[in-house]
């Protein structure tokens, strides 16, 4: 069974990636969306049976990858409860989107290669978490990568979108450049890379001190940063986060399954699997908690002034990303697994209910041109409605048990530890900041007025319109001149919101005993683990009432805050922005991140490339080498100038040897 | 056949093809025809024999196998021919790729076809000759003599700075050649042999070992080629036609790391652990500073160029860890380099051959109009940035994951390169494939032909074929590289036992 679940949306994407141009659009989105029906049903009954039933879960082996020396590298696909978690949320989520996506992309003329991309994605994002070894997840982790930098760029005659899907790899990478060096230690240390056995080997490592990269530190310690670099680059975190924003670019149906319900949380999937790892390195599990803390408070305020409907979901995203990581960070990878669960489910509905948004509007993404809309599309409203009150937290929604669980987790955890305690402030602060741009999001697109200037068609935004390689969505919008008026989206797009809402309102509620409640046991079976004095499941119910009513308490005061500002008194945003100009402009540069990114790297990176070329090949290397032998050669005459000229050279070219014997001795001299 | 053996027949072959054109007379199509097919015969000819060789291989065995040894015109010279798990993968990545050179120049070559094809097939004899020769002397002259046919095909079929190109390849070659043939003649005064068998089992003295180092590192590391004495090759790529950048690529590179295997770290080990931390420095510096230069390059050539010395910077890090992983990687990617590089440098002759220009400015929005090139294009981008499933991670990979073990700070700044790649790679593809198709002069390019489909299909798939299993190419150098490792680790240990007895 496992193998279909994992296997058939390889055989979609190769169907319909292949085959497309001949099998056409509409066979190429009923093989793909077919296939993952299939999958998502074949992953509710995997789960009721590892997760809620009695098996301990397997892994079998498909083959071997590579052997050489001591490392042993096998393909195989490994099912235990937090598998099975990630394959219901994974397929769940990835066959209502393929659903979706049969509506949302109807006029685009390529089908075939969304549809073939979105299962490309589902096929790597399965083989990241059946992974039973590391590689085998970074396999996936890449895959995962090179999907969404295809889906990002998808509209490749954007010049943003090509920007954003470049964007997105190369932050990802240098993610990945930190998980792969947590690879190479951990192979150092335990002599091995499968689950079990660099799991078997950690306890024996505990408190063992290990010389890397010229310092004493930590093994388990250091091993765990390198990791959760990774899972920083992947999940968007504070530092790694600016990608995502950007990701944006992408049809919005990617942006639902990839970044928001599935890829982004594989950092915290990949905590939660290595949780043996982290439960030994408690500084490292500090560091975490400090990070999720940031990035949740960090990506609430950007949130709040942002006007692409779209954007403000992913700096939501961002930060609820890192509530899971502070979850895990305290220890209470149940609860950080638990959020990924519901967040899913609720994200994706956002996601899509902002799709069908989009799509009512006519490809017009900013909130400021939008208003009153509840009346023209009700159910969508209905369903962003949903999404929101589970986003912020409202009673016996998803969202109030997995996020005020973490936040009562954190809490707890921080009668022991700063880091837990400044997680909590940091989560509380940022729930009624969720709730206040949540609520925004819901007033400036629902109700209100529209702006006279935006008659529904102001779709240059979204679509290039200069091109010869007719484009459906210029011609969806040259089509919808004669009606402007806003319009429900089909059936095929309603129906994925309508499922995600029940998830959205009763996920929490259903699912809550078995992931962080009395049948924690029963379901997990093992799957997480928690050293001997992790009591925080047990401590979080012990915190003052306060604390525990500390999140609702923010979520409505959001909420009012959202409604003066928005229905009450219309013009109060704009007052404030006025009132400090600084701040808003901080928050509306997204803390002028990108800025310094480029000015500190991009920049400099191409100014030292020219530099070397020029400089270090051209002038130095070949000046004083073939050329220079060439021009005295050549010319004697002219050798008298050339040495003068050749003298600078000799110079540099001493540094250059310079910078040679520099860095032999640093790697030959003790610092190994 | 007068007592010559299987490899005599796989490295000769591509001779008795050249005795063919040669009866080719006339210019009219029927001979050209004539000319083209019968390359393209004798080349896959030669890859179906080595594929018998490979087929009758002992991949458990360290020993040099089909060995044949032959007096050589009764002057103390031998010649003597023999594989093991080191040269076998390199001496089938050469006659694989061979084809798929000879395929490219189909169309694109149209002045003296039969001259190139012969400079081609004379080319593989001495090619396959390196990987084959178990004697010094032969050794040298195969290796050495390669050189002259490239030497022509860049300076007849090459561009317009054709001439500065060989020259500078010239200059730097020469130096190394010399200092490498000195060594030879010491070697060949302290054992009395040029048997390569014999001299692996030579101990050579502590003192004379370095100077024996120094001087085939001057060569090899011209060849590779690394850093600082690289400049010649992006000259020499983007001066060369289409079928001349994919052998230098793919495998007149690999010449010196075989070196590095076949001499350096066998036969002076002191020499070598002395010496890695340098080698380390410099393949370090080769990613990083390589990279960085690729990021701005204005002609796609150069800028594959460039990413291959990168490249190869893995390779001679990982060849220097001396431990499994690193040396398996380094071999690993050096193979699978030859798929990507070759694959790579054939995409951009075909839309050199329609364009005429090399000039990343000149192109944009190709995607528009060449969807399957796009896809070919992209597949072996990824692979070039090292993706999971395509070769290009296996070699990446295992090289680093040596050298973590052997210095961290090595490891360190060259996984750095995994993002610079991804940048320049990316960026480049950006720039060439997607984007709106606005220029006048793409408006009516055409996507990949049969034929180009036909070379790029087994090139795609045995990329992924081997991303995903590339076990048969890790056993196969497995033997071999444990055997080095084991001697070189009782030598070391001898000498630290010695040294502590003082």
């Amino acid at each position: 069974m496992i193998y279909a679940i994992v296997f058939l949306p390889l055989v979609g994407f190769l169907i319909a990636g292949a085959l497309g141009p001949w099998i056409g659009a509409r066979a190429s989105e009923l093989v793909t969306t077919g296939l993952l029906m299939v999958c998502a049903v074949l992953s509710w009954i995997v789960f009721f049976d590892v997760a809620l039933g009695h098996d301990h879960g397997y892994a079998p082996i498909v083959g071997n990858w590579m052997t050489v020396g001591a490392l042993k590298i096998d393909w195989a696909l490994r099912v235990d409860t937090l598998t099975a978690v990630m394959l219901v949320v994974v397929n769940t989520v990835s066959s209502l989107v393929h659903l979706y996506s049969i509506g949302y992309m109807h006029e685009d003329p390529d089908r075939p290669r969304f549809f073939a991309y979105l299962s490309l994605f589902t096929f790597a994002m399965l083989m990241l978490v059946t992974a039973d070894n590391l590689v085998q997840m970074f396999f996936g982790w890449e895959g995962v990568g090179l999907a969404s930098y295809l889906l990002i760029g998808f509209w490749y005659q954007k010049p943003s979108a090509n920007a954003a899907a470049i964007k997105a790899f190369v932050v990802n990478r240098v993610g990945d450049f930190g998980f792969a060096l947590g690879i190479f230690l951990v192979f150092q240390l335990t002599k091995s890379l499968g689950f079990e056995e660099v799991f078997a080997a950690v306890p024996g490592l505990a408190g063992k001190t290990i010389h890397v990269f010229g310092m004493d530190v930590d093994a388990l310690t250091m091993a765990a940063l390198l990791l959760f670099v990774g899972a920083m680059g992947k999940s968007a975190q504070f530092f790694l986060h600016t990608w995502l924003p950007d990701a944006m670019e992408g049809p919005t149906p990617v942006s639902a399954l990839i970044h928001a319900a599935t890829m982004v949380t594989a950092g915290v999937f990949m905590v939660a699997r290595l949780s043996p790892i982290f439960e030994y390195a408690p500084t490292a599990l500090e560091f975490v908690t400090i990070i999720g803390a940031v990035t949740a408070f960090f990506a609430a305020t950007v949130g709040l002034v942002q006007n692409d409907i779209k954007r403000v979901i992913a700096y939501s995203t961002c930060s609820q990303l890192g509530y899971m990581f502070v979850a895990e960070g305290v220890g209470a990878y149940s609860l950080g697994i638990f959020h990924l669960f519901t967040h899913a489910f609720f994200k994706a509905l956002l996601f899509l209910g902002a799709g069908s948004v989009i799509h009512a509007m006519h490809h017009e993404q900013d909130m400021r041109n939008m208003g009153g809309l509840r009346k023209d599309i009700p159910f969508t409203f209905a369903m962003m409605t949903i999404g929101t009150l589970a986003l912020t937290g409202f009673p016996f929604t998803a969202g109030y048990f997995s996020k005020d669980g973490i936040i009562e987790a954190a809490f707890a955890a921080g009668e022991h530890r700063t880091t837990a305690m400044i997680g909590f402030v940091a989560t509380v602060v940022a729930a009624g900041l969720t709730s206040y741009y949540s609520w925004r999001l819901v007033f400036m697109t629902f109700f209100g007025h529209r702006p006279a200037h935006s008659v529904a068609v102001n779709h240059s935004h979204d679509e290039p319109s200069t091109d010869d390689h007719a484009h459906g969505h210029d011609d969806h919008g040259h089509d919808d001149h004669g009606h402007h008026a806003p319009h429900e989206s089909p059936l095929v797009m309603l129906i994925p919101l309508a499922v995600l809402a029940i998830g959205a309102l009763g996920a929490g509620y259903v699912f809550e005993p078995d992931f962080a409640g009395h049948a924690y046991d029963e379901f997990w079976k093992g799957a997480l683990f928690t050293g001997e004095h992790n009591e925080i499941l047990h401590e979080m119910h012990a915190i003052p009432a306060w604390a525990g009513f500390a999140p609702t308490a923010m979520m409505v005061l959001g909420f009012l805050v959202s409604l003066y500002v928005y229905v009450l008194k219309p013009g109060t945003a704009q007052a404030l922005a006025r009132i400090f100009p600084r701040l808003y402009q901080f928050l509306l540069n997204k803390w002028y991140f990108d800025e310094l990114y480029d000015f500190l790297f991009v920049r400099p990176a191409f100014a030292i490339g020219r530099l070397f070329w020029k400089g270090g090949d051209g002038a130095i290397i070949d000046g004083l080498g073939p050329d220079g032998v060439a021009a005295r050669v050549a010319d004697g005459a002219r050798l008298a100038v050339r040495l003068q000229t050749g003298y600078v050279y000799h110079y540099a070219f001493a540094m250059l040897i310079g910078v040679a014997a520099v860095v032999t001795y640093f790697v030959a001299g003790g610092l190994r | 056949m007068f007592g010559f053996g299987i490899l005599s027949g796989v490295t000769f072959l591509p001779l008795v093809g050249v005795a063919f054109l040669l009866t080719q007379k006339g210019d009219d199509e029927t001979s050209l025809k004539n000319i083209r097919w019968a390359t393209l015969a004798t080349t896959i000819a030669t890859f179906v024999l080595s594929l018998v060789v490979w087929s009758r291989f002992d991949t458990a065995s360290a020993a040099f196998q089909f060995v044949e040894e032959k007096n050589w015109l009764g002057s103390g010279l031998v010649y003597k021919m023999g594989v093991d798990g080191f040269s076998m993968p390199f001496v089938l990545l050469t006659t694989f790729l061979m084809p798929f050179a000879i395929l490219a120049s189909w169309e694109s070559v149209e002045k003296r076809v039969k001259e190139y094809m012969i400079a081609f097939l004379v080319l593989e004899t001495l090619m396959v000759g390196v990987f084959c020769a178990l004697d010094l002397v032969l050794f040298y002259l195969f290796f050495e003599g390669g050189l002259i046919p490239m030497f022509l095909i860049i300076g007849i079929w090459g561009g317009k700075r054709r001439v500065y190109a060989s020259f500078k390849f010239f200059l730097y070659t020469l130096v190394g050649s010399l200092l490498m043939l000195v060594a030879i003649l010491a070697m060949y005064g302290k054992a009395g042999t040029t048997d390569i068998a014999v001299l692996l089992k030579t101990d050579f003295p502590k003192e004379m070992q370095t100077w024996l180092w120094l001087a085939f590192f001057a060569s090899f590391a011209v060849k590779m080629p690394m850093w600082p004495v690289h400049t010649w090759l992006p000259d020499a790529h983007v001066e060369a036609p289409t079928a001349g950048s994919v052998i230098l690529a793919a495998i007149l590179l690999k010449m010196g790391g075989y070196g590095f295997i076949r001499f350096s770290l066998p036969m002076f080990p002191d020499a070598s652990t002395y010496f890695a931390p340098f080698v380390y420095a410099l393949s370090v510096i080769a990613i990083v500073y390589t990279s960085l230069v690729a990021l701005v390059q204005e002609d796609i050539k150069k800028l594959i160029a460039y990413s291959s010395v990168a490249h190869m910077g893995y390779v001679t890090m990982g060849l220097f860890t001396l431990n499994a992983q690193g040396m398996q990687g380094a071999i690993f990617q050096m193979i699978s380099h030859g798929f990507v590089s070759g694959a790579l440098f054939l995409c951009v002759g075909v839309i050199y051959d329609r364009m005429h220009t090399r000039e990343i400015a000149a192109y944009g929005g190709l995607v528009n109009r060449m969807p399957i090139y796009a896809f070919v294009f992209m597949l072996f981008t990824m692979a070039n940035v090292g993706l999971p499933g395509t070769t290009g991670f296996i070699g990446e990979f295992l090289s680093l994951t040596g050298a973590f073990q052997a210095n961290s700070w090595v490891a360190l700044i060259a996984t750095s390169g995994v993002v610079l790649s991804a940048a320049y790679a990316l960026y480049l593809y950006r720039r060439v494939i997607f984007g709106a198709l606005e220029k006048a002069s793409l408006k009516s390019i055409t996507d990949l032909t049969p034929r180009e489909i036909a070379i790029f299909a087994p090139l795609v798939l045995i990329t992924i074929y081997y991303g995903v299993q590339p076990q048969p190419i890790l056993s196969a150098t497995q033997a071999s590289v444990d055997n080095l490792i084991q001697t070189h680790t009782a030598l070391i240990d001898a000498i630290k036992l010695a040294a502590a007895g003082h």
